[in-house]
Protein backbone atom coordinates (compact mmCIF):
# COMPACT_ATOMS: atom_id res chain seq x y z
CA UNK A 1 0.00 0.00 0.00
CA UNK A 2 1.52 3.30 -1.10
CA UNK A 3 0.14 6.55 0.20
CA UNK A 4 0.36 9.55 -2.16
CA UNK A 5 1.69 12.13 0.29
CA UNK A 6 0.96 15.60 -1.12
CA UNK A 7 4.43 16.79 -0.06
CA UNK A 8 6.65 13.71 -0.56
CA UNK A 9 4.86 11.86 -3.33
CA UNK A 10 3.86 8.17 -3.19
CA UNK A 11 5.53 6.42 -0.25
CA UNK A 12 5.20 2.98 1.36
CA UNK A 13 2.76 2.75 4.27
CA UNK A 14 5.56 1.70 6.65
CA UNK A 15 6.63 5.37 6.73
CA UNK A 16 3.25 6.37 8.17
CA UNK A 17 1.46 5.97 11.50
CA UNK A 18 -2.26 5.34 11.52
CA UNK A 19 -4.59 7.14 13.89
CA UNK A 20 -8.06 6.26 12.64
CA UNK A 21 -11.32 7.74 11.44
CA UNK A 22 -10.86 11.37 10.37
CA UNK A 23 -14.57 12.13 10.29
CA UNK A 24 -15.18 12.10 14.06
CA UNK A 25 -15.28 15.62 15.50
CA UNK A 26 -14.42 16.60 19.05
CA UNK A 27 -17.69 17.77 20.62
CA UNK A 28 -18.32 20.95 22.57
CA UNK A 29 -17.49 20.15 26.23
CA UNK A 30 -19.90 22.83 27.48
CA UNK A 31 -22.90 21.44 25.60
CA UNK A 32 -25.67 19.90 27.76
CA UNK A 33 -25.19 16.30 26.61
CA UNK A 34 -21.40 16.53 26.46
CA UNK A 35 -20.74 13.25 28.32
CA UNK A 36 -22.74 11.23 25.80
CA UNK A 37 -21.24 13.19 22.90
CA UNK A 38 -17.73 12.48 24.16
CA UNK A 39 -18.53 8.78 24.58
CA UNK A 40 -19.62 8.68 20.96
CA UNK A 41 -16.57 10.67 19.85
CA UNK A 42 -14.05 8.54 21.71
CA UNK A 43 -15.54 5.07 21.33
CA UNK A 44 -18.08 4.74 18.52
CA UNK A 45 -17.05 4.35 14.89
CA UNK A 46 -18.89 3.88 11.60
CA UNK A 47 -16.19 1.39 10.55
CA UNK A 48 -17.37 1.36 6.92
CA UNK A 49 -16.69 -1.38 4.42
CA UNK A 50 -15.74 0.87 1.51
CA UNK A 51 -14.51 4.45 1.40
CA UNK A 52 -13.03 5.61 4.70
CA UNK A 53 -11.54 8.98 5.60
CA UNK A 54 -8.65 8.44 7.97
CA UNK A 55 -5.73 10.21 9.60
CA UNK A 56 -2.16 9.13 8.82
CA UNK A 57 0.99 10.79 10.16
CA UNK A 58 3.97 10.84 7.85
CA UNK A 59 6.62 10.39 10.54
CA UNK A 60 9.10 8.85 8.10
CA UNK A 61 8.84 11.80 5.72
CA UNK A 62 7.46 15.33 5.88
CA UNK A 63 5.98 14.85 9.39
CA UNK A 64 2.61 16.18 8.29
CA UNK A 65 -0.78 14.78 9.28
CA UNK A 66 -2.77 13.63 6.27
CA UNK A 67 -6.42 12.89 5.64
CA UNK A 68 -6.42 9.85 3.36
CA UNK A 69 -9.52 8.59 1.58
CA UNK A 70 -9.05 4.87 1.20
CA UNK A 71 -11.25 1.96 0.24
CA UNK A 72 -11.15 -0.52 3.11
CA UNK A 73 -12.28 -3.35 0.82
CA UNK A 74 -9.51 -2.97 -1.73
CA UNK A 75 -6.88 -0.75 -0.02
CA UNK A 76 -7.11 1.59 -3.05
CA UNK A 77 -6.33 5.16 -2.08
CA UNK A 78 -8.40 7.84 -3.78
CA UNK A 79 -7.03 10.96 -2.18
CA UNK A 80 -4.60 12.33 0.41
CA UNK A 81 -4.64 15.93 1.64
CA UNK A 82 -3.02 17.80 4.53
CA UNK A 83 -5.13 17.47 7.65
CA UNK A 84 -4.61 21.11 8.57
CA UNK A 85 -6.16 22.14 5.27
CA UNK A 86 -2.91 23.47 3.85
CA UNK A 87 -2.56 23.56 0.09
CA UNK A 88 -0.19 21.36 -1.85
CA UNK A 89 3.15 23.23 -2.09
CA UNK B 1 -23.58 -41.51 14.70
CA UNK B 2 -21.40 -41.60 17.79
CA UNK B 3 -17.70 -41.71 17.06
CA UNK B 4 -15.75 -44.26 19.07
CA UNK B 5 -13.10 -46.91 18.67
CA UNK B 6 -15.93 -49.39 18.04
CA UNK B 7 -17.47 -47.34 15.23
CA UNK B 8 -14.01 -46.96 13.74
CA UNK B 9 -13.38 -50.72 13.88
CA UNK B 10 -16.80 -51.45 12.45
CA UNK B 11 -16.24 -49.08 9.55
CA UNK B 12 -12.75 -50.44 8.98
CA UNK B 13 -14.26 -53.85 8.30
CA UNK B 14 -16.95 -52.35 6.05
CA UNK B 15 -14.47 -50.42 3.91
CA UNK B 16 -15.54 -47.12 5.46
CA UNK B 17 -18.79 -47.11 3.51
CA UNK B 18 -21.05 -46.33 6.45
CA UNK B 19 -19.87 -42.88 7.48
CA UNK B 20 -22.54 -40.23 7.18
CA UNK B 21 -22.09 -36.45 6.81
CA UNK B 22 -21.28 -34.85 10.14
CA UNK B 23 -24.09 -32.31 9.72
CA UNK B 24 -27.07 -31.75 7.44
CA UNK B 25 -27.24 -29.04 4.79
CA UNK B 26 -30.36 -27.47 6.27
CA UNK B 27 -32.88 -25.34 4.41
CA UNK B 28 -34.02 -22.31 6.41
CA UNK B 29 -37.43 -22.63 8.04
CA UNK B 30 -39.75 -19.63 8.34
CA UNK B 31 -39.67 -19.45 12.10
CA UNK B 32 -37.12 -20.05 14.87
CA UNK B 33 -36.85 -19.45 18.59
CA UNK B 34 -33.26 -18.29 18.21
CA UNK B 35 -31.29 -17.34 15.13
CA UNK B 36 -27.51 -17.03 15.42
CA UNK B 37 -25.91 -14.94 12.70
CA UNK B 38 -22.40 -16.13 11.93
CA UNK B 39 -21.39 -19.77 11.47
CA UNK B 40 -17.93 -19.50 12.92
CA UNK B 41 -16.66 -21.12 16.08
CA UNK B 42 -18.46 -18.70 18.37
CA UNK B 43 -21.82 -18.90 16.59
CA UNK B 44 -21.77 -22.68 16.38
CA UNK B 45 -20.63 -23.02 20.00
CA UNK B 46 -23.52 -20.79 21.01
CA UNK B 47 -25.98 -23.00 19.14
CA UNK B 48 -24.40 -26.11 20.66
CA UNK B 49 -24.69 -24.82 24.23
CA UNK B 50 -28.22 -23.50 23.61
CA UNK B 51 -29.14 -27.07 22.74
CA UNK B 52 -27.13 -28.90 25.39
CA UNK B 53 -27.32 -26.56 28.37
CA UNK B 54 -30.66 -24.83 27.85
CA UNK B 55 -32.70 -27.32 25.81
CA UNK B 56 -33.38 -24.78 23.06
CA UNK B 57 -33.16 -26.65 19.76
CA UNK B 58 -35.43 -24.64 17.44
CA UNK B 59 -32.30 -22.73 16.42
CA UNK B 60 -30.72 -21.71 13.13
CA UNK B 61 -27.15 -20.68 12.51
CA UNK B 62 -26.93 -18.47 9.42
CA UNK B 63 -23.60 -18.32 7.62
CA UNK B 64 -22.81 -16.09 4.65
CA UNK B 65 -20.25 -18.51 3.19
CA UNK B 66 -19.48 -21.97 4.50
CA UNK B 67 -19.04 -22.63 8.21
CA UNK B 68 -15.62 -21.90 9.59
CA UNK B 69 -14.63 -19.89 6.50
CA UNK B 70 -13.88 -16.76 8.51
CA UNK B 71 -11.52 -16.30 11.40
CA UNK B 72 -12.23 -19.78 12.80
CA UNK B 73 -10.45 -21.17 9.74
CA UNK B 74 -7.58 -18.70 9.66
CA UNK B 75 -6.10 -18.28 13.12
CA UNK B 76 -2.96 -19.57 14.83
CA UNK B 77 -4.97 -22.02 17.00
CA UNK B 78 -3.52 -20.99 20.36
CA UNK B 79 -5.49 -21.63 23.55
CA UNK B 80 -4.46 -20.07 26.86
CA UNK B 81 -5.84 -18.22 29.87
CA UNK B 82 -2.94 -16.01 30.90
CA UNK B 83 -4.63 -12.67 31.37
CA UNK B 84 -4.05 -10.06 34.05
CA UNK B 85 -7.35 -8.30 34.64
CA UNK B 86 -10.19 -9.78 36.71
CA UNK B 87 -12.83 -9.06 34.04
CA UNK B 88 -10.92 -11.23 31.57
CA UNK B 89 -9.09 -13.87 33.55
CA UNK B 90 -12.09 -15.70 34.98
CA UNK B 91 -13.70 -15.77 31.57
CA UNK B 92 -10.68 -17.15 29.72
CA UNK B 93 -10.07 -19.69 32.46
CA UNK B 94 -13.64 -20.91 32.05
CA UNK B 95 -12.83 -21.27 28.37
CA UNK B 96 -9.69 -23.25 29.22
CA UNK B 97 -11.73 -25.57 31.45
CA UNK B 98 -14.24 -26.12 28.64
CA UNK B 99 -11.37 -26.88 26.22
CA UNK B 100 -10.16 -29.54 28.63
CA UNK B 101 -13.44 -31.44 28.43
CA UNK B 102 -14.51 -30.40 24.95
CA UNK B 103 -13.71 -33.50 22.95
CA UNK B 104 -15.58 -35.78 25.35
CA UNK B 105 -18.44 -33.30 25.47
CA UNK B 106 -19.08 -33.06 21.74
CA UNK B 107 -17.60 -36.46 20.78
CA UNK B 108 -15.20 -35.10 18.19
CA UNK B 109 -11.44 -35.00 18.03
CA UNK B 110 -10.49 -31.33 18.24
CA UNK B 111 -6.84 -32.26 18.80
CA UNK B 112 -6.60 -30.14 21.94
CA UNK B 113 -2.94 -30.23 22.84
CA UNK B 114 -1.90 -28.76 26.18
CA UNK B 115 1.70 -28.29 25.15
CA UNK B 116 2.28 -25.16 27.23
CA UNK B 117 2.35 -21.48 26.31
CA UNK B 118 5.67 -19.79 27.08
CA UNK B 119 5.83 -15.98 27.09
CA UNK B 120 9.46 -14.88 26.94
CA UNK B 121 10.69 -11.85 28.85
CA UNK B 122 13.71 -9.83 27.86
CA UNK B 123 14.41 -7.40 30.72
CA UNK B 124 14.14 -7.15 34.48
CA UNK B 125 11.19 -4.81 34.15
CA UNK B 126 9.36 -7.22 31.91
CA UNK B 127 10.09 -10.06 34.36
CA UNK B 128 8.39 -8.03 37.08
CA UNK B 129 5.39 -7.38 34.87
CA UNK B 130 5.16 -11.07 33.98
CA UNK B 131 5.52 -12.07 37.63
CA UNK B 132 2.61 -9.81 38.42
CA UNK B 133 0.51 -11.35 35.66
CA UNK B 134 1.49 -14.83 36.81
CA UNK B 135 0.46 -13.96 40.36
CA UNK B 136 -2.85 -12.58 39.11
CA UNK B 137 -3.43 -15.84 37.26
CA UNK B 138 -2.64 -17.93 40.34
CA UNK B 139 -5.00 -15.84 42.43
CA UNK B 140 -7.68 -16.90 39.95
CA UNK B 141 -6.69 -20.53 40.41
CA UNK B 142 -4.87 -20.70 37.07
CA UNK B 143 -1.49 -22.37 36.65
CA UNK B 144 1.45 -20.08 35.98
CA UNK B 145 5.18 -20.60 36.43
CA UNK B 146 7.86 -17.96 36.19
CA UNK B 147 10.93 -19.55 34.62
CA UNK B 148 14.46 -18.24 34.66
CA UNK B 149 16.74 -18.27 31.67
CA UNK B 150 18.20 -21.72 32.31
CA UNK B 151 14.79 -23.31 32.76
CA UNK B 152 13.70 -21.80 29.45
CA UNK B 153 16.91 -22.99 27.82
CA UNK B 154 16.16 -26.57 28.89
CA UNK B 155 12.74 -26.32 27.21
CA UNK B 156 13.72 -24.48 24.03
CA UNK B 157 17.50 -24.71 23.63
CA UNK B 158 17.78 -23.24 20.13
CA UNK B 159 16.57 -19.68 20.81
CA UNK B 160 18.92 -16.67 20.66
CA UNK B 161 19.51 -16.19 24.39
CA UNK B 162 22.31 -13.67 23.90
CA UNK B 163 20.64 -11.48 21.31
CA UNK B 164 22.35 -8.11 21.73
CA UNK B 165 19.12 -6.14 21.69
CA UNK B 166 16.59 -8.60 23.17
CA UNK B 167 18.40 -11.18 25.31
CA UNK B 168 16.08 -13.83 26.74
CA UNK B 169 15.96 -13.56 30.54
CA UNK B 170 13.25 -16.14 31.15
CA UNK B 171 9.58 -16.75 30.59
CA UNK B 172 6.11 -17.07 32.04
CA UNK B 173 4.77 -20.54 31.37
CA UNK B 174 1.19 -21.74 31.40
CA UNK B 175 1.49 -25.50 31.02
CA UNK B 176 -2.25 -26.00 30.47
CA UNK B 177 -2.18 -23.69 27.46
CA UNK B 178 -1.49 -25.02 23.99
CA UNK B 179 -3.20 -25.44 20.66
CA UNK B 180 -6.29 -27.02 19.16
CA UNK B 181 -7.28 -27.96 15.63
CA UNK B 182 -9.28 -24.92 14.54
CA UNK B 183 -11.38 -26.54 11.81
CA UNK B 184 -12.18 -29.54 13.99
CA UNK B 185 -13.52 -27.20 16.67
CA UNK B 186 -15.94 -25.73 14.12
CA UNK B 187 -16.91 -29.14 12.79
CA UNK B 188 -17.31 -30.61 16.28
CA UNK B 189 -19.64 -27.85 17.40
CA UNK B 190 -21.54 -27.97 14.10
CA UNK B 191 -22.01 -31.72 14.39
CA UNK B 192 -22.99 -31.52 18.05
CA UNK B 193 -25.53 -28.78 17.38
CA UNK B 194 -26.90 -30.48 14.28
CA UNK B 195 -27.40 -33.78 16.13
CA UNK B 196 -29.64 -31.95 18.58
CA UNK B 197 -31.78 -30.37 15.88
CA UNK B 198 -30.07 -27.06 15.15
CA UNK B 199 -30.29 -25.98 11.49
CA UNK B 200 -26.97 -24.88 10.04
CA UNK B 201 -27.80 -22.77 6.99
CA UNK B 202 -24.83 -21.98 4.81
CA UNK B 203 -24.66 -19.52 1.90
CA UNK B 204 -27.24 -17.38 3.65
CA UNK B 205 -26.31 -13.72 4.05
CA UNK B 206 -28.28 -11.40 6.30
CA UNK B 207 -29.42 -8.31 4.42
CA UNK B 208 -31.62 -6.56 6.99
CA UNK B 209 -33.58 -6.69 10.22
CA UNK B 210 -37.27 -6.00 10.75
CA UNK B 211 -37.55 -4.08 13.99
CA UNK B 212 -41.01 -3.30 15.40
CA UNK B 213 -41.51 -1.28 18.60
CA UNK B 214 -37.80 -1.52 19.34
CA UNK B 215 -37.75 -5.29 19.04
CA UNK B 216 -36.37 -7.47 16.30
CA UNK B 217 -39.09 -9.65 14.77
CA UNK B 218 -37.52 -11.13 11.68
CA UNK B 219 -34.39 -11.17 9.55
CA UNK B 220 -34.13 -10.63 5.81
CA UNK B 221 -31.63 -12.93 4.18
CA UNK B 222 -30.58 -13.92 0.69
CA UNK B 223 -32.62 -17.09 1.28
CA UNK B 224 -35.81 -15.37 2.39
CA UNK B 225 -37.24 -13.79 5.51
CA UNK B 226 -36.84 -15.69 8.76
CA UNK B 227 -38.88 -14.89 11.86
CA UNK B 228 -37.04 -15.16 15.15
CA UNK B 229 -37.87 -14.49 18.79
CA UNK B 230 -34.23 -13.83 19.60
CA UNK B 231 -31.24 -13.08 17.43
CA UNK B 232 -27.58 -13.45 18.35
CA UNK B 233 -24.91 -11.65 16.37
CA UNK B 234 -21.49 -13.35 16.22
CA UNK B 235 -19.91 -12.08 13.02
CA UNK B 236 -16.46 -10.91 14.17
CA UNK B 237 -14.94 -8.59 11.55
CA UNK B 238 -18.32 -7.81 10.03
CA UNK B 239 -19.89 -6.72 13.34
CA UNK B 240 -20.14 -3.04 12.39
CA UNK B 241 -21.56 -3.85 8.97
CA UNK B 242 -24.27 -6.23 10.21
CA UNK B 243 -24.87 -4.11 13.32
CA UNK B 244 -25.53 -1.09 11.10
CA UNK B 245 -28.37 -3.03 9.46
CA UNK B 246 -30.05 -2.97 12.88
CA UNK B 247 -29.19 0.70 13.41
CA UNK B 248 -26.30 0.04 15.80
CA UNK B 249 -23.11 2.11 15.89
CA UNK B 250 -20.53 0.12 17.84
CA UNK B 251 -17.13 0.57 19.52
CA UNK B 252 -15.47 -1.65 16.92
CA UNK B 253 -12.97 -1.18 14.11
CA UNK B 254 -12.23 -3.96 11.63
CA UNK B 255 -8.54 -4.61 11.11
CA UNK B 256 -6.56 -7.17 9.16
CA UNK B 257 -4.28 -9.66 10.92
CA UNK B 258 -1.89 -11.82 8.94
CA UNK B 259 -0.70 -15.28 9.87
CA UNK B 260 1.91 -17.55 8.35
CA UNK B 261 2.78 -21.21 7.88
CA UNK B 262 6.17 -22.55 6.93
CA UNK B 263 6.98 -25.67 4.97
CA UNK B 264 6.62 -28.86 7.00
CA UNK B 265 9.65 -29.83 9.06
CA UNK B 266 10.34 -32.52 11.63
CA UNK B 267 9.19 -31.80 15.20
CA UNK B 268 11.22 -28.78 16.30
CA UNK B 269 9.28 -26.61 18.69
CA UNK B 270 7.25 -28.41 21.33
CA UNK B 271 5.39 -25.47 22.86
CA UNK B 272 3.76 -22.22 21.92
CA UNK B 273 6.51 -19.61 22.31
CA UNK B 274 5.94 -15.86 22.23
CA UNK B 275 8.40 -13.01 21.87
CA UNK B 276 8.00 -10.47 24.66
CA UNK B 277 9.92 -7.56 23.18
CA UNK B 278 7.63 -7.35 20.19
CA UNK B 279 4.56 -9.32 19.26
CA UNK B 280 5.30 -12.71 17.77
CA UNK B 281 3.99 -16.19 18.57
CA UNK B 282 4.94 -19.52 17.08
CA UNK B 283 3.99 -23.16 17.40
CA UNK B 284 4.21 -26.23 15.19
CA UNK B 285 1.24 -28.02 13.71
CA UNK B 286 0.96 -31.79 13.65
CA UNK B 287 1.66 -31.66 9.91
CA UNK B 288 5.02 -30.08 10.74
CA UNK B 289 4.43 -26.54 9.54
CA UNK B 290 5.48 -23.73 11.82
CA UNK B 291 2.42 -21.57 12.49
CA UNK B 292 3.19 -18.02 13.49
CA UNK B 293 1.98 -14.45 13.49
CA UNK B 294 2.51 -11.00 14.92
CA UNK B 295 0.72 -7.69 15.08
CA UNK B 296 -2.28 -6.57 13.10
CA UNK B 297 -1.44 -4.38 10.11
CA UNK B 298 -2.89 -1.42 12.02
CA UNK B 299 -5.41 0.23 9.70
CA UNK B 300 -9.12 -0.32 9.07
CA UNK B 301 -9.60 -3.06 6.53
CA UNK B 302 -12.20 -5.44 5.13
CA UNK B 303 -9.86 -6.69 2.42
CA UNK B 304 -8.95 -10.12 3.92
CA UNK B 305 -5.32 -9.46 3.05
CA UNK B 306 -2.53 -7.35 4.44
CA UNK B 307 0.57 -5.58 3.24
CA UNK B 308 4.24 -6.47 3.05
CA UNK B 309 5.67 -4.17 5.76
CA UNK B 310 3.85 -6.26 8.38
CA UNK B 311 5.16 -9.47 6.80
CA UNK B 312 8.70 -8.13 7.06
CA UNK B 313 8.09 -7.03 10.65
CA UNK B 314 6.83 -10.47 11.70
CA UNK B 315 9.79 -12.21 10.06
CA UNK B 316 12.23 -9.87 11.79
CA UNK B 317 10.66 -10.61 15.16
CA UNK B 318 10.83 -14.33 14.50
CA UNK B 319 14.50 -14.06 13.56
CA UNK B 320 15.17 -12.08 16.75
CA UNK B 321 14.28 -15.04 18.97
CA UNK B 322 14.97 -17.96 16.65
CA UNK B 323 17.66 -17.27 14.02
CA UNK B 324 17.25 -20.80 12.63
CA UNK B 325 13.87 -19.72 11.29
CA UNK B 326 15.74 -18.01 8.47
CA UNK B 327 16.62 -21.38 6.93
CA UNK B 328 12.99 -22.44 6.68
CA UNK B 329 10.81 -21.36 3.78
CA UNK B 330 7.50 -19.69 4.35
CA UNK B 331 4.74 -21.60 2.63
CA UNK B 332 1.51 -19.68 3.08
CA UNK B 333 0.31 -16.40 4.48
CA UNK B 334 -3.23 -15.10 4.85
CA UNK B 335 -5.27 -12.34 6.44
CA UNK B 336 -8.39 -12.32 8.59
CA UNK B 337 -10.73 -9.57 9.77
CA UNK B 338 -10.43 -8.74 13.44
CA UNK B 339 -13.25 -7.01 15.30
CA UNK B 340 -10.95 -4.75 17.30
CA UNK B 341 -12.75 -3.23 20.27
CA UNK B 342 -11.89 0.09 21.84
CA UNK B 343 -10.29 -1.43 24.96
CA UNK B 344 -9.02 -4.66 23.45
CA UNK B 345 -11.54 -6.85 25.29
CA UNK B 346 -14.66 -8.57 24.02
CA UNK B 347 -18.35 -7.76 24.37
CA UNK B 348 -21.09 -10.28 25.18
CA UNK B 349 -24.20 -8.30 25.95
CA UNK B 350 -27.68 -7.17 25.03
CA UNK B 351 -28.11 -4.33 22.55
CA UNK B 352 -30.51 -1.37 22.62
CA UNK B 353 -32.65 -3.40 20.18
CA UNK B 354 -34.92 -5.84 22.02
CA UNK B 355 -34.20 -9.50 21.30
CA UNK B 356 -30.90 -8.71 19.59
CA UNK B 357 -27.77 -9.91 21.39
CA UNK B 358 -24.19 -9.04 20.60
CA UNK B 359 -21.01 -11.11 20.68
CA UNK B 360 -18.04 -9.19 19.31
CA UNK B 361 -14.80 -7.37 20.02
CA UNK B 362 -12.60 -10.47 20.10
CA UNK B 363 -9.71 -8.56 18.58
CA UNK B 364 -7.16 -11.15 17.48
CA UNK B 365 -7.77 -13.48 20.43
CA UNK B 366 -11.14 -15.02 19.68
CA UNK B 367 -10.12 -18.59 19.00
CA UNK B 368 -9.12 -19.46 22.57
CA UNK B 369 -12.40 -17.97 23.77
CA UNK B 370 -14.61 -20.08 21.48
CA UNK B 371 -16.07 -22.46 24.10
CA UNK B 372 -16.66 -19.85 26.81
CA UNK B 373 -17.94 -17.32 24.32
CA UNK B 374 -20.53 -19.82 23.11
CA UNK B 375 -21.33 -20.89 26.66
CA UNK B 376 -21.85 -17.35 27.99
CA UNK B 377 -23.64 -16.10 24.87
CA UNK B 378 -26.02 -19.06 24.99
CA UNK B 379 -26.71 -18.32 28.66
CA UNK B 380 -27.41 -14.68 27.87
CA UNK B 381 -29.74 -15.49 24.97
CA UNK B 382 -31.58 -18.29 26.76
CA UNK B 383 -32.07 -16.62 30.13
CA UNK B 384 -31.56 -12.95 29.30
CA UNK B 385 -29.00 -12.69 32.08
CA UNK B 386 -25.23 -12.36 32.03
CA UNK B 387 -23.20 -15.45 32.88
CA UNK B 388 -21.09 -14.59 35.96
CA UNK B 389 -17.60 -15.01 34.43
CA UNK B 390 -18.61 -12.81 31.49
CA UNK B 391 -20.39 -10.20 33.58
CA UNK B 392 -17.71 -7.57 32.92
CA UNK B 393 -17.89 -7.92 29.12
CA UNK B 394 -20.59 -5.28 28.83
CA UNK B 395 -21.37 -3.04 25.88
CA UNK B 396 -22.02 -0.08 28.18
CA UNK B 397 -18.60 -0.24 29.85
CA UNK B 398 -17.35 2.43 27.45
CA UNK B 399 -19.95 4.79 28.90
CA UNK B 400 -19.58 3.73 32.53
CA UNK B 401 -15.77 3.71 32.43
CA UNK B 402 -15.43 0.07 33.55
CA UNK B 403 -13.02 -0.68 30.71
CA UNK B 404 -10.97 -3.88 30.51
CA UNK B 405 -7.79 -2.62 28.90
CA UNK B 406 -5.11 -5.32 29.30
CA UNK B 407 -2.56 -3.35 27.38
CA UNK B 408 -3.38 0.09 28.79
CA UNK B 409 -3.41 1.55 25.30
CA UNK B 410 -6.64 3.53 25.50
CA UNK B 411 -9.32 3.89 22.84
CA UNK B 412 -6.96 3.10 19.99
CA UNK B 413 -7.94 -0.26 18.47
CA UNK B 414 -4.78 -0.71 16.41
CA UNK B 415 -2.68 -0.52 19.59
CA UNK B 416 -4.37 -3.43 21.38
Amino acid sequence: MRIPCPFCGPRGNEEFTYLGDASVQRPDPTAPAAAQAFHDYVYLRDNPSGLHQELWYHGGGCRKWLVVTRNTRTHDINDATFADGGARP
Amino acid sequence: MKYSVFSLLKEAFRGHTGWTPAWRKAEPKADYDVVIIGGGGHGLATAYYLATEHGITNVAVLEKGYIGSGNAGRNTTIIRSNYLLPGNEGFYEWSMKLWEGLEQSFNYNAMVSQRGVLNLYHSDQQRDAFARRGNAMRLHGVDAELLDREAVRRMVPFLDYDNARFPIHGGLLQRRGGTARHDAVVWGYARGADMRGVDIVENCEVTGFDIKDGRVTSIDTTRGTIRAKKVGLAVAGNTSRVGALAGLRLPIESHVLQAFVSEGIKPAIDHVVTFGAGHFYISQSDKGGLVFGGDIDGYNSYAWRGNLPTVEDVMEEGMAIWPGLGRIRMLRQWGGLMDMSMDGSPIIDRTPVGGLYLNCGWCYGGFKATPASGWCFAHLIARDELYPVAAALRLDRYATGALIDERGAGAQPNMH
